[in-house]
């Protein structure tokens, strides 16, 4: 593994400093107090290009943990790896001390760590009620035997509706209960699928981009609802890229660059981290990261001009 | 030309066996891909092995009635399982490409000269009824009226096959309504996000695919009842009119398969009535009367085109739960 994680030209060190979710001193890979997720060298290459390469990653339990990085980072990749959905070149990870490398998709999810995907995936034609059951689990009438005689399941089958009306209803989305889910906006089948995740009551949710689409006034009782989840137990992963919502919500920050995590810390000072900075902005330093609160443009500005230093790295590399 | 005898012979198809054999092995389909998303183009394999599954122990080992058929049952299960195993994990272009190959494979082997013996290769098998004739309780004699007078064993045919659609869309309704077949639908929307959700899709779709193609072997048996068995009926065409139906009715309902099924046949029926007394009057004196059955089923084609043009949801379909977008 590479000790330079600080990816780009910045030599300053992050200052050594200790947090009460951290065993020992705040850095990338840092040991958790109380960790729901370890992942020891967890790499993923697609060809040539390696989408993941992390040495050691832990995620605190019962926190919200926001995990940023540039587009193309391999936030997604890192998502899919670990849920099972695809499968590393190396490495291993447990959640809850159970090793999960090689573990099917919808064993992962039984466990008790479900995720949505960053390009939404409603289920059309099923109507938003059915897709929000289809996520409750212990469930009697999926099997195919027990299926047949309704009294076997009908009583779970009201336990679950009714919990996916107070979902539905939290969200926003009671009225369009007997829709088709293909019916819905953009935004609301982004709220379609993560209310459907927390049908099953998830100890730790991973959820890719959740926002993106969904309108500020929703987004603010979304943030609401997402430290609701905390306090009821559960942990929360989320890949955002609004910086204003990862600094308004998150207890824990992960940047990960070009496949590796560069920097962790708490939102106030990892947005100060040169190693963020750099990933992000390349040389533009004078800008401070914690200034792209909530103005869209600015977050925009700011992906941009990462990914134009992405760009301008990659020629000088080639040159070199 | 002779109308009365042509109507009668159309609305006799309304209930004849091969009717039922066709709406049962489309309800099967249903189940694959109205309801699953299984592109299965290779329902015709599964009647295949339906037909000769209780045609061979039959005439071989004189099997009684319930071992034939289940011989039949096991047999399909088998084929099933042999199709999904390595396929079900992958796209699901794979599963429509080993379908219709291995129904070609499956054909073949029925017709080679070396199992003549076994299989009666192209000539096929016959003198297999004597089981099931005997469990008639109906008593000899002719019944019925107009178009539909048949003999005991011609109505017992019917009777059984029309009885098993009615079970086998009892069966679906009451699967598709329960959270089995939320999640099958689920599947065959996306089944990675089913997946995520914690359902073993591979399990569901092959659990799909096993009862679709049992359905399948069972109207294979329906369909040999009124005739022999001959390895030519099981080209990939039956395929395809299978399909024909199914997206006539509407591939995810109930009633769909069963209607679809009496509109092809009385359309056939029909047609070829029609061809074929005005080739007779001399109307259409330029064709023959091969000519006129391959142009019904040019019609079909041409049928089948137009309705996944105009109506693709089919009869029964509902306009919003369009089934063509896989
Ligand atoms: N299936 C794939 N085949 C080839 N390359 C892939 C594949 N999936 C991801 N990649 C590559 O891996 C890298 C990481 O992709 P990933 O989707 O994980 O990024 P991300 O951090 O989620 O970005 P974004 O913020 O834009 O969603 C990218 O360079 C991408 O091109
Ligand atoms: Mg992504």
């Amino acid at each position: 593994m590479s000790s330079d994680n600080a990816a780009g030209g910045t030599t300053a060190p992050a200052i050594p400093s200790t947090h009460p979710l951290v065993s020992g001193t705040v850095g990338p890979g840092c040991a958790k107090v109380d960790p729901i997720v370890v992942a020891d060298g967890v790499s993923r290459t697609f060809g040539g290009l390696t989408a993941v390469d992390v040495a050691h990653l832990e995620i605190p339990r019962g926190k919200i943990t926001a995990l940023i990085g540039p587009n193309g980072a391999g936030k997604t990749t890192m998502f899919n790896l670990l849920t099972g959905f695809d499968k590393p070149n190396t490495g291993t990870w447990n959640f809850n001390g159970r090793s999960l490398a090689g573990v099917p998709a919808f064993k992962v999810a039984r466990a008790g760590m479900v995720r949505t995907f960053q390009l939404t995936k409603s289920l059309g034609r099923l109507t938003v009620l059915q897709n929000m059951l289809l996520g409750a689990t212990k469930q009697p009438g999926e099997n195919i035997f027990t299926a047949l005689v309704r009294p076997l399941w009908k009583s779970r089958e009201a336990e679950i509706t009714i919990k996916a009306d107070e979902l539905l209803a939290r969200f926003k989305l009671d009225a369009k209960r007997e829709d088709y889910a293909a019916s819905l906006s953009g935004g609301q089948r982004k709220l379609l699928e993560m209310a459907r995740a927390l049908m099953s009551d998830p100890e730790l949710i991973m959820l890719d981009e959740p926002m993106a689409g969904v309108n500020p006034a929703l987004t603010q009782s979304l943030l609401g609802h997402i430290k609701n989840l905390k306090s009821d137990g559960t942990s929360v992963l989320f890949v955002e890229h609004d910086m204003h919502m990862v600094t308004h919500i998150s207890d824990w920050v992960i940047v990960m660059a070009e496949g590796k995590v560069v920097a962790e810390g708490p939102p106030e000072t990892v947005m100060k981290d040169p190693a963020v900075i750099d990933a992000y902005l390349g040389a533009h330093h004078d800008t401070d990261l914690g200034d792209l609160t909530g103005g869209p443009d600015l977050v925009e500005d700011a992906r941009a001009a990462a990914e134009e230093v992405h760009e301008h790295k990659h020629h000088e590399e080639d040159k070199s | 030309m002779d109308w009365g005898n042509i109507l009668g012979n159309a609305v006799g198809e309304l209930i004849s066996p091969t009717t039922a054999a066709y709406a049962l092995a489309a309800i099967g389909l249903g189940v694959h891909f109205g309801y699953t998303g299984l592109l299965n183009f290779g329902q015709a394999a599964f009647m295949l092995i339906g037909a000769y599954g209780f045609a061979i122990p039959t005439i071989e080992f004189g099997a009684p009635l319930p071992v034939a058929i289940l011989c039949a049952l096991i047999a399909s299960v088998l084929f099933a399982l042999f199709l999904g195993i390595p396929t079900l994990r992958l796209r699901a272009d794979y599963l429509a490409i080993v379908t219709i190959a291995a129904a070609e494979v499956v054909r073949y082997i029925v017709t080679t000269t070396g199992l003549t013996e076994v299989t009666g290769a192209a000539n096929g098998l016959s003198g297999f009824k004597g089981t099931f004739a005997a469990s008639n309780p109906l008593p000899e004699g002719t019944y019925g009226f107009g178009p539909f007078t048949y003999n005991s064993y011609d109505w017992w045919v019917r009777i059984v096959g029309w009885g098993l659609v009615i079970l086998a869309s009892v069966l679906v309704f009451l699967l598709m309504r329960s959270p089995w077949g939320r999640i099958v639908k689920g599947i065959r929307e996306d089944e990675d996000a089913v997946r995520s959700l914690g359902k073993n899709v591979f399990s569901y779709k092959m659990q799909a695919l096993v009862m679709g193609g049992v359905m399948g072997s069972i109207a294979g048996i329906i369909f040999i009842l009124p005739r022999a068995v001959q390895p030519a009926n099981y080209t990939t065409g039956l395929t395809f009119f299978i399909w024909t139906i199914m997206l006539l009715g509407g591939a995810a309902t109930i009633f769909g398969p069963i209607i679809g099924a009496m509109i092809f046949w009385v359309v056939l029926s029909l047609t070829q009535g029609v061809l074929y007394g005005a080739i007779e009057s001399g109307f259409l004196g330029f064709l023959s009367t091969t000519q006129a059955g391959q142009i019904r089923f040019m019609l079909v084609g041409l049928a089948l085109m137009l309705l996944v043009i105009f109506r693709p949801q089919g009869i029964f379909g509902n306009k919003k739960e369009l089934s063509f977008s896989v």
